[in-house]
């Protein structure tokens, strides 16, 4: 197939479609685009990898030409993508190679970023780190990272923050898009760790779409849905989002349903479809007896929720809740997949929990077809949380149990009191607060753009901003938080540097080096070896305390680490990624060919002995204490968890009448930092504007096109008004627009101007979804 | 019967509690989270308060003649810094223990009673005061390091 064969995908996103039938593999299709002028013949090699553009981690080859990136190819054989690439991984991944990069390191002179070089800006991190430590210890020292990193780095970096430095001030952007994801998982299955497989799509004859509109965020998952639509045996589809999505219009035209409630209402809607399983008797009762704990609480917690009280609340039809519980109850195998609409929400843990206490009350998981997706919003986020970069020990392992702690510090030879275990990791919300309270004074940012994506960003600008806040920031390009830096540091992007990473369904891929980075910049790995180079981190026999050089080196280290935990990776090596493609872990000696489902036989992760955590209090995130935990006697049952509907922090009221949501949509990944720079996907959506309903725009006297200013207690945006799809009360900015491309006008078009410093109690997610907020034409 | 005399120690410790945990979470809106919590806490307590209320109609309850010891004293205001944070979580981790004790008290009278709708009753807010109490332990566990170290 050549370039021109590939139609356009901007405009036709999923491309044509390849209807198949319940159970048979879904169609390959390499899907490939090349520069122009470049034909296949013309490419000197193919270099390995899987594309970082959305969370799906997309199998493909990197076309290279005269010590270029030239191109891209889906990868046929590979189980995630069978071959094919979205509109992002196509148009996006390479094509900003060597524009505007950052090719030096930059340091701050008299209040300006100037040239230097890395000895000089290397100089200058380590000797404010060991100041710091010196004068304040280790609390003085924050690190917050990406999901677009490598395993190798984060596992590298985890070891330099926790074993070296010894501060829990560690997370990653995750925080932003998966930790609810995560915490969903340790709360119900004991352990982090994706029941379900991207494969479940082409066996179940229910599908659950909750808060998720994967027709955006995941294009090539969702073509694997669209052509079970228009294949024989279609699944029912069920949607739950604010929006009239693509997902949504499909859910309807299945035969099933769109479920839009209120933004902020998700747990009344989850514990009246629980409820309506519960009193139609559509449990599997064996199941249940044999396999869970928490029934009886369960059923009294959601008791009140009749599908009446539901609907007053949700503002929904009660008889819409009825007929999707019963989709859920009477379906022979269903699978659900969760995303922001549910974790950047309220009571975010406890909805994404019920989920899985649909799923447990059928017995529906570990078989084809009958799984949960706990989603991520980034393609490594699950190496932030598996390698301990974020807020989590490495290898799913529980900072309340000493037997973890004692394993890691005998991987690596220190005193377990240097690792800081005495509450969790601290999250990404505390630390800023801390860097604003002047407590942490050291804050080093790798790979993400928090002036763009964090809430708040008045706040985020003025904590960034102050003096007394030495800030690292390392990353491709010059963002809106380089900007702020102390030290810039030039890093390598992906096709540029070695290292492994792993999808949302446990799907690990190797990605190549394809071609040299561009001037002086380097590998994210190399950047913090040579910090710990420099900072002289030791173990207790006064050996280095970080032993590896190479990607591979740091891949061995971190199998061990992953050695008997639920990430298994020691089964694997990048011998075996080359021969193949990806590899689903745990993969080990039994496994040697990865796991495609976990808990086929209903026996979860939750033994105190091997649980990654002991569980919390959903409304207020208490923890559950090892003897409590103990006491319950989980021995691999699944904990049935759960929480009343309260009302969410924020209301539209009379000040502020409408409730925001925002989100990503399907050209623009991150805070657009690669994606704005690819010319079709910048063409595609070059600004972002404001969704709000017919109904709601007639009122406001504004028509398609027309300048609306969008206003909360903290912030405003001025963006054009588009008349969309939203339930009326609702508006929806798209979010990850920033200022590096608007010629420094004022901030007025980020999304999270507006958004609130407010957080789920278990996962520590931000709320994103549920802002209140005015709206008014601007005249002119 | 002296039943009354703690229906009425419990009905006012349970309502400093709630005016504790509003008055700490006001006084620490820029802790989004102290704040969201100790509100809701609150709200849950004031639900506790009016469940009560049959109780009392049947026992009575005798407010006037406790000795003044025996009063849960309230919050005057809230403190400022990582610090203050601590010492007003502190607070209210005393106030909820005196609740606490002051309901297993009260739960021991319904046994001696054999009233299963106190009992009942007593259960679930026990469960209700233990959420509390893990709540305050869980996030003063968080605080207390980089309050006591690295604050300045």
């Amino acid at each position: 197939m050549n370039a021109d064969a590939v139609p356009e995908r901007i405009a036709e996103v999923w491309g044509a479609r390849t209807p198949y039938r319940r159970g048979d593999a879904w169609p390959r299709r390499a899907d490939i685009h090349l520069e122009e002028g470049v034909g296949e013949s013309d490419v000197d090699r193919w270099v390995r990898s899987a594309c970082v553009l959305c969370s799906n981690g997309c199998a493909c080859d990197i076309a290279v030409k005269d010590g270029r990136m030239v191109g891209v190819r889906g990868r046929e054989t590979d189980l995630v993508n069978h071959g094919r690439m979205g509109p992002k991984g196509l148009y996006g991944s390479w094509q900003w190679n060597g524009k505007d990069r950052l090719t030096r390191p930059l340091i701050r002179r008299d209040g300006e970023l100037v040239e230097s070089d890395w000895d000089t800006a290397m100089d200058l991190i380590v000797r404010r780190s060991q100041e710091l430590l010196d004068e304040a210890g280790p609390l003085s020292h924050g690190f917050y990272t990406s999901g677009q990193l490598f395993l190798e780095e984060y596992y590298t970096l985890g070891v330099i923050g926790k074993a070296g430095l010894g501060t829990p001030h560690m997370d990653g952007n995750t925080r932003l898009c998966t930790a609810t994801s995560a915490a969903a998982m340790k709360e119900s299955f004991g352990s982090d760790g994706q029941p379900g497989t991207y494969a479940d799509i082409d066996h179940c004859d229910a599908l659950f779409l909750f808060g998720h509109n994967m027709a955006e965020t995941q294009t090539v998952l969702w073509s694997r849905v669209l052509d079970r639509l228009a294949g024989p045996e279609p699944p029912v589809v069920v949607a739950v989002d604010p929006r009239r999505t693509k997902v949504a219009e499909a859910a309807v035209e299945s035969g099933g349903l769109h479920l839009a409630p209120l933004p902020g209402t998700n747990q009344a809607l989850m514990n009246g479809l629980v409820r309506e399983l519960i009193v139609n008797k559509w449990i599997d009762e064996d199941y249940v007896a044999a396999h869970t704990l928490g029934f009886s609480e369960l059923e009294k917690t959601v008791e009140p929720y009749t599908p009446a009280h539901v609907g007053e609340i949700c503002g929904i039809e009660p008889d819409t809740l009825a007929r999707a519980a019963e989709i859920f109850g009477t379906s022979e195998r269903v699978l659900s997949t969760v995303l922001q609409g549910f974790y950047q929400s309220h009571q975010a843990t406890a909805a994404a929990c019920q989920v899985n206490n649909l799923h447990l009350l059928r017995g529906m998981l570990g078989k084809p077809g009958g799984g949960v997706l706990q989603m991520n919003g980034q393609p490594t986020a699950q190496n932030t949380r598996e390698c301990g970069a974020d807020g989590d020990l490495p290898g799913f392992r529980n900072w309340e149990n000493p037997d973890h702690v004692r394993q890691l510090a005998e991987l690596w030879n220190v005193d377990e009191l240097t690792i800081p275990h005495w509450s969790p990791p601290t999250h990404a919300m505390q630390i800023w607060r801390y860097a604003e309270q002047g407590s942490i004074r050291f804050l080093w940012i790798s790979a993400t753009n928090p002036a763009v994506s964090m809430p708040e960003l008045p706040r985020i600008r003025e904590i960034l901003g102050k003096e007394d806040l030495f800030v690292v920031v390392q990353d491709g390009f010059r963002t809106e938080t380089a900007e702020f830096a102390d030290v810039v540091l030039p890093a390598a992007l992906w096709g540029e540097k070695q290292g492994t990473f792993t999808n949302a369904n446990r799907t690990v891929h190797l990605s190549e080096k394809a071609v040299e980075p561009p001037g002086e910049a380097r590998a994210d790995l190399d950047v913090f070896l040579d910090y710990a180079r420099r900072m002289d981190f030791r173990d207790r026999d006064g050996d280095p305390l970080i032993g590896w050089q190479t990607p591979e080196d740091a891949f061995r280290a971190w199998q061990e680490c992953s050695r008997g935990r639920l990430c298994d990776y020691t089964g694997l090596s990048y011998d075996k990624l080359r021969g193949g493609s990806g590899i689903q872990w745990p993969c080990d000696g039994e496994r040697p060919d990865g796991t495609e489902r976990l808990y086929a036989d209903g026996v979860f992760t939750t033994s105190s002995a091997a649980c990654e955590d002991f569980g919390h209090d959903l409304l207020t995130g208490g923890t559950v204490s090892a003897t409590e935990h103990k006491a319950l006697h989980p021995d691999g049952r699944a904990f049935l968890k759960a929480a009343e509907y309260t009302a969410p922090p924020e209301e539209p009221g009379e000040r502020y009448p409408f409730v925001c949501t925002t989100g990503r949509t399907v050209y623009h990944f991150h805070t657009r930092t690669k994606t704005g720079r690819a010319p079709k996907l910048r063409r595609a959506a070059p600004e972002p504007w404001a969704e709000v309903a017919a109904s709601d725009a007639a009122e406001l006297g504004v028509t398609d096109g027309d300048l609306v200013l969008v206003e909360s207690a903290r912030g405003r945006v001025e963006v054009p008004a588009r008349i969309g799809r939203v339930r009326p009360g609702v508006v929806f900015l798209p979010f990850h627009y920033g200022y590096w491309d608007t010629g420094g006008e004022g901030h007025p078009r980020a999304a999270n101007e507006l958004t609130m410093t407010e957080w789920d109690p278990v996962s520590k997610q931000p709320l994103f979804k549920i802002g209140a907020v005015r709206v008014r034409k601007v005249e002119g | 019967m002296h039943l009354a005399t703690y229906l009425g120690l419990l009905h006012t410790s349970l309502n400093t509690l709630a005016d504790a945990f509003r008055e700490v979470g006001r006084g620490h809106g820029e802790e989004p989270d102290v704040e969201h919590t100790c509100l809701l806490l609150a709200g849950r307590i004031d639900r506790q308060t009016d469940a009560l209320a049959p109780i009392v109609e049947r026992y009575g309850e005798d407010r006037e003649e406790e000795p003044e010891r025996l009063h849960a004293a309230g919050l005057e205001g809230t403190r400022s810094g990582g610090v203050g944070l601590l010492r007003d979580l502190q607070d209210l981790y005393a106030l909820s223990s005196f609740t606490d004790i002051t309901w297993t008290v009260v739960g021991q009278a319904a046994q001696g009673l054999r009233d299963r709708e106190l009992l009942d009753l007593v259960e679930d807010h026990e469960q209700e005061t233990s959420r509390q109490l893990t709540w305050l332990r869980t996030r003063m566990k968080q605080a207390a390091p980089q309050a006591l170290i690295a604050a300045r």
